[in-house]
């Protein structure tokens, strides 16, 4: 690669980190007061009580298990794609990876809060840590909500070290390109990194490493978040299929996020150079292959529920086919199969456009689905007369809107403060063909026993 | 003189920068290559591929995995609970947290293994241009012999239009 494209490609990356507009301060203040009154109704919830919420005697999980479980979900698009795409070498991975890790970090930090919101006591949350208590009460470790702990931490930490290593070689060349107060910041950061052959190396090496470890802990998650549903007696929730049913859901609805995520930061930081449309095309029909899963997954769900013709589990599954979550569910319906599937199917529709259209479809028919999941069930339980209903009060509603803020306002600081493509990457991808075939370079090896 | 060291454009030029400075007697482990990205084409990038990185990342795993165990059943037999009919060391459930805590051994090692054989971060002073993130490659010898300069010189110099510098 030359010079001048490795200094436009660099040019290119740095300018949102170095320019700042009125309209990125304006975005970022508009996205924080959202926060802050999410915080400030958090902390009205917990100095009023619990009882604010809707969630009551028998549905005692609800719209935070809900966002528990979206916001897990949408963590499946960063790490798992990148690791995967790295594992295969796909090269058009390359403007891609660092987009799709970022939505993993922030959404497993949002997903992970929602249980401790959801304890009404959240400074009691460090008992579900492990660790040698003095009244000699340890966790249980037989229950789902244990194994959260233990997954999340481990998907979450591997996600941020897959997130931050590549970053490094990125963060010594603003090092490099920058003076003043940036330039200590990301001299810091780029912990003195010069880009030795032996560092390459190592880092790459360590990059494959964790790409093949961090496949099954993806796995894992959302599995072990389904086991918070199926180890239950619960209608429509004690099914074996679960685990591959919600992880499928998750690489879904995580996809979807991404596509809308390229999308933005396409448009609002002019990356049309790197971010193509042939990116959003394979994304698209990615996003297509999991609408087709999920769509079989659901049949198959439902068509073993209602052929069982179990009393209590026809009962759940009544509600939402034509009951009072009727309309919930076929929205869902539309949302995640019906609209998806013909405009990701042809090709003429698979535009940028499109795919955004669809993917925005698919948030909010994956979120429908996680709640869809979580209540009718609690609210049709084996006894009639423990029926009940559930009606998200103020609180919850305005809780979940600012994690939404949350997302774009964390995901915006991060496009200011770090290239969200990463640079070296890009570079490496504009490598010609090798020069070399591996007969020369063994050659090349014979110069070690010249004296 | 802590430094010798010529910038390049072209991977072919450092990779004959290099082959000259082996033939005019310098050993691999003393000639340094700086660039902005893994440069994989050429055989210079492979003089250090030789690695433990992922037999570590292995011990760190079976690390986590004994941790996993002594957590689960250590506990549960210090604390023993009843719960839905389950013995109290209750492998099913136990092998979820040995899982996680494997693969987060095995992160762990790999990351911290990582940072220590790449020298990340690097202490005391070191070969570096600014130019190579501007996409210049940089070989180099640190610390070289006075007698052996003049040689160095011809070597670096010889490897195609290296710009010379000396620190």
């Amino acid at each position: 690669m030359n010079e001048a494209t490795a200094r436009r490609i660099s040019d290119d990356l740095l300018r949102p980190l170095l320019n700042t507009s009125w309209r990125f301060y304006a975005l970022v203040a508009a996205l924080a007061s959202v926060v802050a009154m999410g915080l400030g109704t958090w902390a009205y919830q917990m100095y009023m009580g619990f009882g604010l919420t809707g969630i009551n005697n028998p549905v005692f999980w609800a719209f935070y298990i809900t966002n528990f479980v979206f916001w897990i979900g949408i963590s499946h698009a960063g790490t798992l794609i990148s690791a995967i795409l790295r594992l295969v070498n796909a090269g058009w991975r390359r403007p891609v990876t660092r987009c799709a890790e970022v939505i993993t970090a922030f959404a497993l930090m949002i997903g992970a809060m929602f249980p401790i919101i959801h304890l009404g006591r959240p400074w009691l949350f460090f008992w579900l840590v492990p660790y040698p208590s003095e009244r000699q009460i340890w966790p249980n470790f037989r229950s789902p909500l244990v194994w959260d702990f233990f997954a999340i931490t481990t998907y979450l930490t591997g996600s941020v070290m897959f997130l931050v290593l590549p970053m490094i070689p990125d963060f010594a060349l603003i090092r490099d390109k920058t003076t003043g107060w940036r330039r200590t910041l990301y001299g810091a950061l780029a912990l003195r990194w010069q880009g030795t052959t032996k560092q390459w190396h190592r880092l790459e090496s360590a990059m494959q490493i964790m790409a093949v470890a961090i496949i099954p802990v993806a796995v894992s998650v959302h599995t072990i978040v389904s086991f918070d549903f199926s180890m239950a007696p619960v209608p429509m929730w004690h099914s074996t299929m679960f685990g591959p049913y919600f992880v499928a859901g998750a690489i879904f609805s995580g996809i979807a996020a991404l596509i809308i995520a390229m999308a933005t930061l396409r448009k609002v930081l002019h990356l049309e150079d790197y971010l193509h449309p042939v990116h959003f095309e394979n994304l698209g029909k990615l996003l297509l292959l999991m609408s087709l899963l999920w769509g079989y997954f659901v049949f198959a769900e439902r068509l073993t529920v209602w052929y069982g013709n179990e009393t209590a589990e026809v009962a759940a599954f009544l509600a939402t086919q034509r009951g009072s979550y009727a309309p919930l569910y076929w929205t869902m319906i539309v949302c995640n199969f019906v609209i998806p599937v013909p405009i990701l199917s042809l090709r003429k529709l698979r535009t940028i456009v499109g795919c955004v259209f669809a993917s925005g479809c698919v948030l909010v028919g994956m979120w429908l689905e996680r709640f869809l999941i979580v209540v009718p069930s609690l609210s049709h339980k084996y006894l009639t007369y423990t029926w009940g209903h559930y009606r998200p009060q103020p609180v919850e509603i305005l809780i979940t809107i600012s994690t939404f803020a949350a997302m774009a306002l964390l995901y915006t600081l991060f496009a200011k403060l770090v290239p969200i493509i990463s640079i070296w990457e890009l570079k490496v991808g504009e490598h010609p063909f090798p020069s070399e075939t591996p007969e020369q370079l063994r050659a090349h090896q014979l110069w070690k026993a010249i004296p | 003189m802590n430094a010798i060291y010529a910038l390049y454009t072209e991977p072919a030029d450092v990779q004959r920068a290099v082959d000259n400075l082996r033939a005019a007697g310098v050993a691999d482990r003393e000639i340094t290559v700086i660039s902005s990205e893994p440069i994989e084409e050429f055989e210079f990038s492979h003089r250090d591929e030789a690695t433990w990185l992922h037999w570590i990342a292995g011990c760190g795993g079976a690390a986590g995995l004994v941790m996993g165990v002594l957590l689960t059943v250590g506990t549960e037999l210090a604390w023993p609970l009843s719960t839905g009919n389950m013995p109290i060391v209750a492998w099913w459930p136990n092998l979820i947290v040995m899982f996680e805590l494997t693969m987060l051994g095995a992160i762990l090692a790999t990351v911290i293994t990582l940072f220590i054989t790449a020298r990340i971060p690097s202490r005391g002073p070191r070969m570096y241009d600014p130019a190579v993130s501007d996409g210049k490659i940089l070989v180099g010898v640190e610390k070289p012999a006075a007698d052996f300069i003049p040689v160095l010189e011809r070597a670096l110099v010889a490897g195609g239009a290296g710009e010379l510098r000396k620190r």
